[in-house]
């Protein structure tokens, strides 16, 4: 059996106070004084004492990071005078689709390397927009799963990234005669990515990507220009993200690289060939915006001998330059249904950017048709980011990222990589499904709402009336 | 569990007030110091949130929770208006904000508390049928009935009793006098106390709870034949003896809340009591495999069901499984390897602990399992021969009355037997100690928060208050009994395929943002 992939996490406390989701109120004129039943002596998580350490050091206000919500304190004081609020800091956190919850357990996540576990049932809304509108399947019975998560079945994650013949030939002494093209493999279907519009431009961040790119395996697109320094060490891990002509500029990065992007435009083709003529086994993603043509382009680009092909959809995990996007999950199905019909999906490989915010958009976005997907503001989140927008705007930044020693961001990047890798083992897993690999396209293995609304709903109530 | 219904009687209800000094309430009655103790509050509000005493003269902090809020202002007895003093103040509860989700919302919450203290339907003006959750059994409602076609019965006479063994095979024939029974809560995860505070209940109104897997505590053994013994993956504690005790066994093929993922004890909560009776080791964490590693076929699970009836000659056999896309097919494969309950989980249910990704992703929700089984089962002329029993985010008396509706002819209730005995949904039922309100927790000092007879008489109180729902919703549609409504999916709506001007006439589903 070969080794295990396996990722070692550390606890990374953050750096600052995290924002918290409760504040306790105390109607303090009403205290009976020390009454000897204070409820803050009796609290089953000890937020009280903890928050005493916090505020003799001089913290922020009184907010409860880690009120569990018993609701002891409020039932039990003697006099009553407890109650609760929402602390409206956390209300400002994001934004509608970057939710405060998701903002807070990508922060645990990348705190604790551990998955998001809870009591009690699910709490969300019955259905969403865009992958909120889709449910896994899962085996029963007949169909057997499998265990990765608890390391007593081997549940593959990698995804390569290369290109693939159809088919071998060989010549009449039998001899292979296809010239096989090389191989690269990511082990998990998760690249990185510099955000675009967020984050400080500060070299402590891309460098606590790419270390954790380098120890991971992965790979980290990257401005080219900013490849410099230490990043220079990493740049086997690096996919720099060339423009039409700037790539004349890097030769030696170049060389130094596995793969390389560059924009898709007229003579992209031409582009291929000329890196390939710097370096011979040269990787060539290349990047597309997720438009209304992203399909259109998928198979233009299939004689063009790439090796993948990178669409950028929204902060929002949208399509972009359209009056009416439609979600990752629509327009990621287009693309993949697009070169099945070609017949040529094995030949090349996609990957989605933006909006990838939880580990089960990942596996909603292979089973609709990616290869995998690249992360952008969550990495910045790992790094305690707010996404308050602030840098947009050129302003100081809340979450103190450009001060993240690089170490630490590696450690939360990995934690949080960890914490995703396994809870998609668990979705593998409880589908009995062995290869990430294989879980592409398997629309099989999902329900999407409208569906199971027609199926189950429609012979019993007619016509659905209310869009979405 | 009696074989003739009519000897059963209602159980009493007592009320039974919070465990905690300050119960929550959707207002908060202020009484400032201007108040001069007449007395006359207590005198005059009837639901009484103003106490007073004989021999004791000084004014009580109101029972905030009993208060009906602004709605009272036109009654002549609305304390506010009526004290000389002008002492009184009614406002919103603030706190309510941070309570539930949006499954579970704060009023549907604070109904269910309600229900569990008085055994009646909230005089409170609160929405506990209905949560936030845009979808499902929230945009199901029930048609408006035909006044002509009401029937007067009392609620002693209506019949709420469903029958668990209708194969017509030699096995006896088994009657629950509600629709429900509750869902196995394991030893190890669940108190003690509220394990038996539930079977207590279950014999009070005659129905079932079940063990869950975490073995057969010998407490419960008063009560066998008000239990379930469970059979799940890991085989924890099942022991011959234990099918032998019980009148129904259940095969836990999945659970709705993490289909496809074995059961996950955390070490912490493996302490000497719960690793004698799960034949462990204490403080090691507990994992149940997913699947039964002996069952990969029909064949092979019939084979595990003729094993059990084996044992037992007498025992009715549940198969509890999850919800995948062809959850029919499994269904009906239980039926043919001779099932009498066929028990679907749907993916919004509860459980101890389960990875939130599992909770939210995998499976599909019950309100579209119902049918679909049902359906099916009917198609294969089946369904008159086997009990269908569905869960999973069946939360109130509606929605247990729309899940029969759907197809189902009876429910398994978890979750709501946890709120009735005050559980806040606060979903760390899982770390460290446990939980902190005495619940789900095997620690020595909060796994003994509750006492047995508090757990029992909230949960009677609940069931009689959702009975006295059911009732008043069949006699409504002229039935007197709940088997009529199995599969009335005629009698349903569902506000998104109505237009405009027919949803109106409904009542809306709420719709608000909730910080959770």
């Amino acid at each position: 059996m070969p080794k295990k992939y396996h990722i070692a996490t550390k606890p990374a406390p953050p750096r600052l106070h995290p924002v918290g989701k409760y504040a306790t109120v105390e109607f303090r004129e009403d205290c009976a004084g020390s009454c000897r039943k204070c409820v803050k002596k009796k609290c089953v998580y000890n937020i009280f004492a903890d928050n005493y350490y916090h505020m003799s050091q001089m913290g922020d206000p009184e907010y409860l990071y880690t009120c569990n919500s018993c609701f002891r304190c409020v039932q039990e004081c003697t006099k009553g005078i407890f109650s609760r609020v929402v602390n409206p800091e956390y209300r400002f956190l994001g934004d509608d689709y970057w939710t405060p919850s998701i903002i807070h357990r990508t922060w645990y996540q990348a705190h604790t390397g551990s998955i998001p576990v809870s009591g009690a049932g699910y709490r969300g809304p019955f259905v969403g927009e865009g992958f909120d509108s889709m449910w896994t399947d899962m085996s029963e019975i007949v169909r057997p799963t499998r265990d990765g998560i608890h390391g007593r079945e081997y549940i593959n994650t990698m995804i390569e990234l290369s290109r693939r013949p159809m088919g071998l030939t060989f010549d009449k002494d039998m001899n292979l005669a296809t010239d096989v093209p090389p191989i690269l493999e990511a082990p998990f279907p998760m690249l990185f990515r510099e955000h675009g519009e967020f984050g400080v431009d500060t070299d402590n961040v891309r460098l606590a990507m790419a270390r954790a790119a380098s120890s991971l395996g992965t790979f980290m697109f990257i401005d080219p220009g900013k490849v410099k320094g230490e990043l220079k060490d990493h740049a086997a891990h690096l996919i720099p993200e060339f423009t039409a002509e700037n790539w004349k500029n890097y030769p030696d990065l170049v060389k130094a690289c596995q793969m390389v992007q560059i924009p898709y435009g007229p003579g992209v083709k031409d582009t291929v060939n000329q890196l390939r003529d710097i370096k011979k086994d040269l990787f060539i993603a290349v990047a597309a915006p997720l438009d209304g043509d992203a399909a259109k382009t998928a198979v233009d680009l299939l004689d063009a001998g790439i090796d993948t092909i990178h669409f950028i959809a929204s902060h929002h995990g949208k399509e972009v330059n359209v009056a009416n996007p439609r979600y990752l999950r629509d327009a990621i199905r287009d693309v993949h249904v697009a070169l099945v019909e070609n017949a040529a999906r094995l030949t090349v490989n996609l990957l989605f950017s933006g909006g990838i915010a939880m580990a089960e958009h990942v596996v909603k976005s292979v089973i609709c048709g990616a290869d995998g997907v690249v992360l952008d503001a969550t990495l910045l989140l790992a790094l305690e980011c707010r996404l308050c927008g602030r840098c947009k705007d050129g302003l100081s930044c809340t979450g103190k990222l450009e001060a993240a020693d690089p170490d630490f961001g590696k450690n939360r990047i990995t934690n949080l990589m960890a914490a995703w890798r396994n809870q998609i083992l668990e979705i593998l897993g409880a589908m009995g499904i062995r290869e990430a690999r294989r879980l592409r396209g398997e629309v099989g293995r999902s329900m999407w709402f409208e569906n199971l609304e027609k199926e189950n709903f429609g012979p019993l109530f007619g016509e659905r009336k209310v869009i979405g | 569990m009696s074989d003739n219904t009519t000897a059963w009687k209602l159980p009493e209800i007592v009320e039974t007030p919070s465990r905690f000094r300050n119960t929550i309430g959707k207002f908060v009655v202020k009484r400032n110091s201007k108040c001069i103790s007449c007395g006359l509050c207590a005198e005059i509000c009837p639901y009484g949130v103003h106490l007073r005493y004989e021999n004791y003269d000084k004014s009580q902090r109101p029972v905030s929770h009993k208060c009906i809020g602004f709605k009272c202002k036109e009654n002549s007895f609305y304390c506010v208006k009526n004290c000389p003093q002008g002492a009184l103040s009614v406002k919103e509860n603030p706190l309510l904000e941070t309570l539930g989700d949006y499954r579970w919302t704060a009023e549907m919450l604070l109904g269910h508390f309600a229900m569990a203290e008085t055994g009646e339907v909230p005089k409170v003006d609160l929405e506990h049928n209905l949560g936030a959750s845009g979808g499902g059994f929230d945009k199901i409602r029930f048609k408006h009935p035909d006044p002509a076609k009401a029937v007067t019965l009392s609620d002693e006479e209506m019949d709420t009793s469903i029958e668990l063994n209708k194969t017509g095979d030699d096995r006896p024939k088994r009657t629950i006098s509600i629709p429900c029974y509750g869902g196995g809560m394991s030893f190890g995860s669940t108190a003690l106390p509220v394990i038996i505070g539930r079977a207590r209940a279950a014999k009070r109104l005659n129905t079932l709870t079940c063990t869950g897997e975490g073995g057969y505590p010998p407490d419960l053994l008063p009560y066998k034949e008000h239990v379930i013994t469970q059979v799940a993956t890991g085989l924890f504690g099942v022991r011959e003896e234990t099918i032998k005790y019980c009148p129904v066994m259940e095969f836990k093929y999945a659970q709705g809340a993490k289909p496809g993922l074995g059961g996950h004890l955390l070490g912490e909560k493996v302490t000497e009591a719960v690793a004698a009776m799960r034949e462990t080791v204490v403080g090691s964490s507990l994992f149940s495999p997913f699947p039964f590693h002996s069952v990969y076929s029909v064949e092979d699970h019939k084979k595990h069901v003729d094993w059990m009836k084996e044992i037992n000659n007498e025992v009715l056999v549940s198969v509890k499984v999850s919800t995948p896309t062809d959850v029919d097919m499994v269904a009906v494969g239980a039926y043919y390897a001779g099932a009498h309950i066929v028990h679907i989980d749907g993916s919004y249910g509860g459980t101890g602990a389960a990875p939130d990704i599992a909770k939210k992703n995998i499976a599909m929700p019950i309100e579209y399992a119902i049918p679909k089984v049902h359906n099916f089962l009917k198609n294969e002329g089946a369904r008159d021969k086997v009990t269908l029993i569905a869960s999973g985010g069946i939360r109130s008396a509606m929605d247990v009355a729309k899940a029969i509706a759907l197809g189902a002819d009876g429910v398994v209730i978890g979750t709501a037997e946890i709120v009735a005995v005050e559980c806040v949904r606060c979903s760390n039922c899982e770390s460290g100690r446990g939980c902190a309100r005495g619940i789900a927790s095997t620690d020595p000092e909060l796994g003994f928060m509750t006492t047995e007879e508090y757990c029992e008489q909230r949960i009677v109180n609940m069931y009689m208050a959702w009975r006295k729902q059911w009732c008043d919703l069949l006699r409504s549609l002229g039935m007197t009994s709940i088997r009529e409504l199995v599969g009335r999916s005629d009698l349903l709506v569902h506000l998104d395929y109505l237009d405009e001007q027919e949803r109106a006439t409904y009542q809306p589903a709420p719709s608000y943002k909730v910080i959770i």
